[in-house]
């Protein structure tokens, strides 16, 4: 067993295309305080790829990615 | 005579440090400076797109960079030019007082988001309905919620003011957009020398 993520918000951005999942994670990301986590499920795979660049770029991390069955969860922990 | 040298000399290694340590804010003074002038110089978090074309599938790619990077944190400058233009007529405004080539400009150019093109596979419009309808169902925003998206991100932007005049455009026909500049190459050279990216769409 790893250890447990409090998730304090769930972000639905399923079947959204690019450039929507990040657009929508950088506004619902600043909706929560410094040091909560968001997690946001998503169904486009090029967010494997966005969704890290974005957490670099804004300087915010992401703890876990869970993938199956096409739904790519991602657990980001807003750091700025 | 005597006292004098004795002076000279105690006064001389203090007079010595006194001079180095001028010399010393002199060069911090002037490292600072130059510190200033690089920060000033270096590119901000800042991208500068030019819109130059007006089909669908490039205005798209624009609009998608331009949202993408607001959305990473960027400031960002659109600036719309040439056949970018017509894109951001309002379809709803009609405006009077054009001579005939502004007339025939007006009609043959794209009014506003809905009536772009492709770039390729147009087919007399059964290409850009069939791609548009592709949109929807996979979930891309279309032009006009781009254009509405961009606004809410605060991305900026600015419309050439000569293509506007060389087509016949009017400011009173252009669409309702938060801080709508009409400004020429020099205000889009100023935004684009300080921006990390620059991009030519």
């Amino acid at each position: 067993m790893g250890e447990e993520i409090t998730v304090d918000k769930v972000m639905d951005l399923k079947g959204l295309a690019c450039p929507m999942p990040v657009v929508k994670v950088s506004k619902g990301i600043k909706e929560v305080e410094i040091g909560q986590v968001i997690e946001a499920v998503t169904t486009d795979p090029g967010s494997l790829a966005d969704f890290p660049a974005w957490a670099r770029t804004s300087g915010n991390e992401i703890l876990k990615t869970d993938q199956e069955e096409g739904v790519i969860r991602f657990y980001i922990k807003r750091k700025a | 005579m005597k006292d004098s040298a004795e002076n000279k000399r105690e006064v001389s290694p203090q007079g010595e440090a006194a001079k180095k340590m001028k010399n010393l804010e002199k060069q911090m003074g002037e490292l600072k400076n130059q510190v200033e002038a690089l920060a000033e110089a270096s590119p901000e978090n800042k991208i500068a797109l030019i819109v130059f074309s007006g089909e669908l599938d490039k205005v798209l790619a624009a609009f998608i960079i331009a949202t993408g990077a607001a959305a990473m944190g960027m400031d960002v400058v659109m600036f719309f030019t040439f056949w970018g233009t017509p894109i951001l007529r309002d379809k709803g405004k009609k405006v009077g007082g054009k001579d005939f080539m502004g007339k025939m400009f007006g009609a043959m150019l794209p009014k506003g988001t809905s009536e772009v093109k492709l770039s390729k596979m147009n087919m007399a419009g059964m290409g850009t309905a069939m791609m548009k309808s592709l949109m929807k169902k996979k979930n891309v925003a279309s032009l006009e919620q781009m254009l509405e998206l961009a606004a809410e991100l605060g991305v900026r932007i600015h419309i050439c003011e000569m293509s506007m005049d060389l087509m016949g455009f009017k400011r009173e026909e252009m669409i309702e957009y938060p801080n709508l500049t009409f400004c020429g190459v020099a205000k889009f050279m100023e935004e684009a020398q300080n921006s990390k990216v620059q991009l030519f769409i």
